[in-house]
């Protein structure tokens, strides 16, 4: 019974892994928009503890919103710890912050500190 | 059976170190043991060996529980019912034979640190067979209020974030908060202020008392591309480097792993809520979806047996299935 439990989780560990490589390709990309050019673009999504696009640039003005798709809670927090910071956003929530200056934004998720990504505003 | 004693025992740095100060770790699944021994280091679910095993427990002894990562508020499909499986936990612990003296947490107590959260985990706790509870903050619990309510209800009068230790039959506990203050692409973090207290706090005990420290993230590295680990915990074990028995006991993964390094063993537990992907196994370590039937297995207690005289921890950990 236990043994067949273990094998089960390596097949599905398997599968995962292949998912990772999926994972990885998305991380990698960035994104450039502009406001009213592309609005999909203007958002960054939250998969597999990942924002992506890992870089996004846009002008200044632009309003950004972050929707999280994972099963676990994340937060979107600027690197200082000030310039913006999101509640816990549960699964397909959503959070929005308008960047007026122009800049790197640094930001992360303060629960899993290791998800980082950053927003360029032109 | 064999006697719990003379299982394990394993020699994960090949130093030929005397292991009788070291984990000794027994698991059983029904009427065999599950030890999947990997690059030295064992992973173990037991089934409802616990009367046998207490049966050879000797006058003297601490006994405690650890359960960990309850995540009491997580309602998405890897485990609908988060409270069910926290009561099996706690039913597990009051079926054993004797009482743990107490019961350490080591956190992410609630998923998103909300009031009614916390509150069925005491509420639940309530039913539990000890006389106390001991916590530490897991990242959840420090949500929104930087762990604020976490400490006013789960405090111990502790310093800093959150951070204490106390006695109980000869070995010394040291409860960490390393959920605090976690900075942009770091791991789990201690703090200067932290690591400070701790150096004090160990100062006037003699080399031979044992040691058990208890925190959220582990302090050993596991995973550092998942944040599973301890930006500055090389500082803290290095305080803890004179003493011939230190047990550090981890939850955050939702799985359980040891490791011995030198007189430091180190533990983490299984989650009483959902189970995560062993490292590096799937994109991320969101949780682990299984099917239902199978769930149990992969959820857990961990009982930790303390023989006066002698400085081993034994530690079983325990499936709700």
């Amino acid at each position: 019974m236990q043994r067949n439990t273990r094998v089960s989780i390596a097949g599905s560990a398997t599968r995962m892994a292949a998912l990772a490589v999926l994972g990885l390709a998305l991380g990698g990309f960035t994104g450039t928009a502009s406001a009213g050019e592309n609005p999909a673009g203007l958002q960054i999504t939250i998969d597999n503890f990942s924002f992506a696009p890992a870089t996004l640039t846009v002008p200044a003005g632009t309003k950004v919103t972050w929707v999280n798709h994972d099963d676990i809670p994340h937060t979107v927090v600027s690197e200082d710890k000030a310039t913006f910071k999101s509640p816990a956003l549960d699964t397909d929530e959503k959070f929005s912050f308008t960047f007026v200056k122009p800049g790197t934004y640094t930001y992360f998720c303060s629960i899993h500190p290791k998800m980082t990504a950053k927003v360029i505003v032109q | 059976m064999a006697s719990p004693t003379d299982e394990i025992l394993y020699d994960h740095n090949r130093d030929g170190i005397d292991r009788r100060g070291f984990l000794r770790c027994m698991a059983w699944a029904g009427t065999g043991a599950v030890c999947v021994l990997n690059g030295g280091v064992l992973t173990s679910h037991a089934l409802g060996a616990e009367r046998e095993y207490s049966l050879k427990i000797p006058k003297g002894e601490l006994m405690f529980v650890q359960i960990s990562d309850s995540h009491m508020g997580f309602d998405k499909t890897a485990n609908p019912d988060v409270v069910a499986t926290f009561q099996a936990a706690i039913d597990k612990i009051n079926a054993l034979p004797v009482a743990p003296e107490f019961i350490l947490h080591t956190g992410d107590v609630s998923h998103l640190a909300k009031a009614v959260q916390f509150d069925n985990v005491q509420q639940i706790l309530k039913a539990a067979r000890t006389s106390e509870v001991f916590y530490v903050p897991g990242e959840h619990d420090f949500v929104g209020d930087d762990g604020q309510q976490f400490r006013e209800r789960f405090g111990r009068g502790g310093q800093g974030a959150g951070w204490y230790s106390f006695e109980q039959k000869g070995v010394h506990f040291i409860g960490l908060v390393n959920v605090a203050n976690l900075k942009a692409g770091g791991l789990g973090s201690l703090g200067a202020e932290q690591l400070e207290w701790l150096e004090k706090d160990v100062k006037h005990l003699k080399n031979s008392v044992p040691i058990v420290v208890f925190a959220h993230i582990p302090l050993w590295t596991v995973y550092p591309d998942w944040g599973w680990g301890t930006d500055d915990s090389a500082q803290a074990l290095g305080y803890l480097k004179r003493f011939g028995s230190v047990t550090v006991l981890n939850g955050h993964i939702h799985q359980t792993m040891q490791k011995v390094e030198g007189n430091v063993t180190f533990h983490t537990a299984c989650s009483t809520a959902f189970p995560q992907p062993k490292p590096g196994a799937a994109p991320s370590p969101g949780p682990m979806k299984v099917p239902a039937e199978q769930l149990r297995s992969l959820l857990g207690v961990t009982d930790v047996h303390y023989k006066k005289g002698q400085h081993a921890l034994a530690i079983i950990d325990s499936s709700l299935g």
